[in-house]
């Protein structure tokens, strides 16, 4: 559909511009400027130029924590977007069946984060949690507070939990879209599931997929509170994430300084992959229409 | 009396923000870009055009690119060289204008 | 129909699966915390309500979960009010900076909230909003507004554009013809886009305890400070968790119809 150019359009996009600009332009802004500064308390600042961005680029607790971090958000997303297209395909189309499914895939994506942190807290401790004891009833000796690859398993396994119902739903919600006649055009043509699967649904799912994948992508990369509870970012570094990282930083420097330097590259990493991702996306699109 | 109250005004509301010159001149000037960007698409409509980028775009998004890379031009200069951002500047500048003519 | 069993099988398992953590978190809401940490058992022992009473009866517990719904409705009815006419914007009109306006809203769910906490906290304090329910409906619209305008441009863009030049015609102005004709033809748009917003500013935690001190409270921050405070009782902890569900729960309740008719967005 050819969209009208019409400027005028600018009218009903002001109200929220000017509520995004408001939250997100002038923290922003206040960002930037203490990320060339350093902070003595009491609204006293000196500048100090581009200091806190080589300290921040040259240290190897930020390299680390960059690849710890790139690695759980592929891994999250390696396992989260075919495990909820799966699930998605699995789910039935009519019937009583689908309120119940969609109630119950749906609870954990509404649980706060820091109470997920706390249930899997529960579920996976040796003494009272029901993994940690089952496991350790099966001569497995699982501890996530000793064991980096434990916690590891355990804070994937959490954000699995939490956030793969969302795929599910997306995904869902794309397939009821898709109409039944490419169906049963399929059925005519005698195309295989897999066929049906790759050759029409997959390419109707593009859309909620996109947005899937965003949203999975961003909000692992920032992932804080769920990991902060359970493992604290240890045992040792093994789950410090970009975000622990960055409140440790803080906290320890004593200056917002530094952290400011630090969350404005941060920024402009997720920034980069998605815009990547986003546009990728989007020539797939438009290269299909034609 | 009014520019004094007026100064209290401002120093409550955005003192807390530690404005510097350094970042104020900034701020305009993607700002003054962002103007001349918009009179320039108003007096000249864009075409989406296949350039030496991968991918066909248009001027502002190859002005956005060619901010987006800056950023990183800066950072890696600053990672890989140290001292000397004026010249990670100059860099830029040259970058974006072969981008906006060619990209 | 033998291909079809494997499929209900793993979804079962799935559901059975994704379940068990809960299970767990209601069965320790029914014991005391001596006994949950006493002896394991697999369901619960000497069960009893008596977390749920000390919640539901002291208000520092349950104004919690009457401060964190409020910010979240709010923010719900703002994050509609303005994105509504910018989605409609977006999936009708081309005007200058259209697609850099949409990513550039969009990035603002990128930013990393850790470092960004201390100028909220500032601003908020400069414009005297601090510690009130506004703030944290506002603060919370960084993030569901961008979702909001994306999900709504989608719905929006699957209407055929001879909708809206018919009503013209017929004599609508924009905004009566958006209400009556417009919305009721996105309807699942908006219980999908109000079930987002929801979402992610129940479950959101930094931001809004940031923004408050003792007014505006939400629970999930009660759970936290209460419970350094006073040692761990996990049993008042999980019976806390387990409330936090309920609204949630009942959220899904009414958009249920609105996810299972499908969407498919139009953008990207």
């Amino acid at each position: 559909m050819d969209k009208i150019p019409n400027n005028r359009a600018w009218f009903l996009i002001l109200p929220v511009f000017l509520l995004v600009a408001f939250s997100a332009l002038i923290p922003l802004m206040a960002v930037v400027n203490y990320s060339v500064q350093d902070s003595f308390g009491g609204g006293v600042w000196i500048f100090v130029g581009d200091e806190w961005f080589r300290d921040v680029l040259t240290d190897g607790r930020l390299h680390d924590a960059l690849l710890r971090q790139l690695g759980f958000s592929g891994l999250v997303l390696l396992i989260q977007i075919p495990l909820g297209v799966l699930i998605a395909l699995a789910m039935p189309s009519r019937g009583w069946a689908v309120p119940v499914c969609l109630i119950l895939l749906a609870l954990p994506l509404l649980v706060p984060f820091n109470v997920v942190g706390t249930i899997w807290q529960l579920f996976a401790r040796v003494d009272i949690g029901l993994m940690g004891n089952t496991l350790r009833e099966m001569g497995v000796e699982f501890n996530y507070t000793d064991d980096p690859l434990h916690a590891w398993i355990t804070v994937v396994l959490m954000d699995v939990w939490h956030w793969t119902p969302l795929v599910v739903l997306l995904c869902y919600s794309g397939l009821r879209a898709i109409p039944p006649a490419f169906y049963q055009a399929a059925r005519i043509d005698g195309a295989s599931r897999s066929a049906i699967f790759w050759y029409i649904e997959l390419p109707k799912l593009r859309g909620v997929l996109t947005i899937a994948v965003l949203l999975r992508f961003m909000d692992s990369f920032m992932i804080f509170t769920e990991p902060f509870v359970v493992t604290g970012g240890g045992p040792g570094n093994a789950t410090n994430f970009l975000s622990i990282v960055l409140t440790n930083w803080a906290i320890e420097r004593r200056d917002l300084g530094p952290a400011a330097a630090f969350s404005i590259i941060y920024f402009l990493l997720v920034l980069l992959i998605c815009w990547v991702f986003y546009t990728a996306i989007t020539r797939i699109g438009q290269a299909d229409k034609r | 009396m009014e520019s004094g109250t007026l100064a209290d005004w401002l120093e409550h509301s955005f003192g807390w923000m530690a404005w510097t010159w350094v970042t104020g001149t900034f701020f305009l000037t993607i700002l003054g870009l962002l103007v001349v960007m918009t009179v320039w698409e108003l007096a000249m409509p864009t075409v989406q055009r296949k350039g030496f980028l991968p991918i066909s775009t248009t001027r502002g998004d190859r002005f956005f690119i060619g901010l987006l890379s800056s950023a990183f031009i800066h950072l890696a200069w600053l990672g890989l060289v140290g001292a000397g951002l004026t010249w990670a500047l100059a860099i830029c500048a040259a970058w974006m204008v072969v981008l906006l003519r060619y990209g | 129909m033998g291909a079809v069993k494997p499929g209900k099988l793993a979804l079962t398992l799935y559901i059975v699966l994704l379940l068990l953590p809960l299970y767990w978190l209601m069965k320790m809401s029914l014991q005391s915390n001596e006994d949950i940490l006493g002896s394991f058992s697999l369901w619960p022992v000497n069960p009893s309500f008596d977390n749920y009473v000390t919640i539901l009866t002291d208000s520092s517990w349950y104004m919690g979960y009457v401060n964190s719904l409020t910010y979240v409705f709010m923010n719900m009815a703002i994050v509609l009010t303005v994105a509504l006419p910018a989605a409609y914007a977006f999936s009708r009109y081309r005007f200058i900076g259209d697609k850099h306006m949409f990513f550039w809203l969009l990035s603002n769910r990128m930013a990393p909230p850790a470092v960004f906490l201390l100028p909220f906290f500032e601003l908020y304090h400069a414009v005297g909003l601090f510690d009130t329910h506004i703030a944290v409906a506002l603060a919370h619209c960084l993030f569901n507004v961008p979702l909001a305008v994306w999900i709504l441009e989608g719905f929006m863009s699957a209407v055929p554009r001879e909708v809206d030049e018919m009503a013209y015609i017929d004599g609508y102005s924009f905004p009566r013809f958006f209400v009556s004709v417009f919305l009721p033809l996105i309807r699942n748009g908006v219980g999908v886009a109000a079930f987002f917003c929801f979402m992610y500013s129940w479950i959101e935690l930094l931001m809004a305890r940031t923004l408050t001190l003792t007014e505006a409270k939400p629970i999930s921050v009660t759970m936290t400070r209460t419970v350094s405070a006073a040692g761990l009782d996990w049993g008042l902890l999980a019976a806390a968790g387990t409330l936090t569900l309920i609204p949630g729960a009942l959220v899904i309740w009414f958009v249920r119809n609105y996810i299972a008719k499908g969407f498919a967005l139009g953008r990207v």
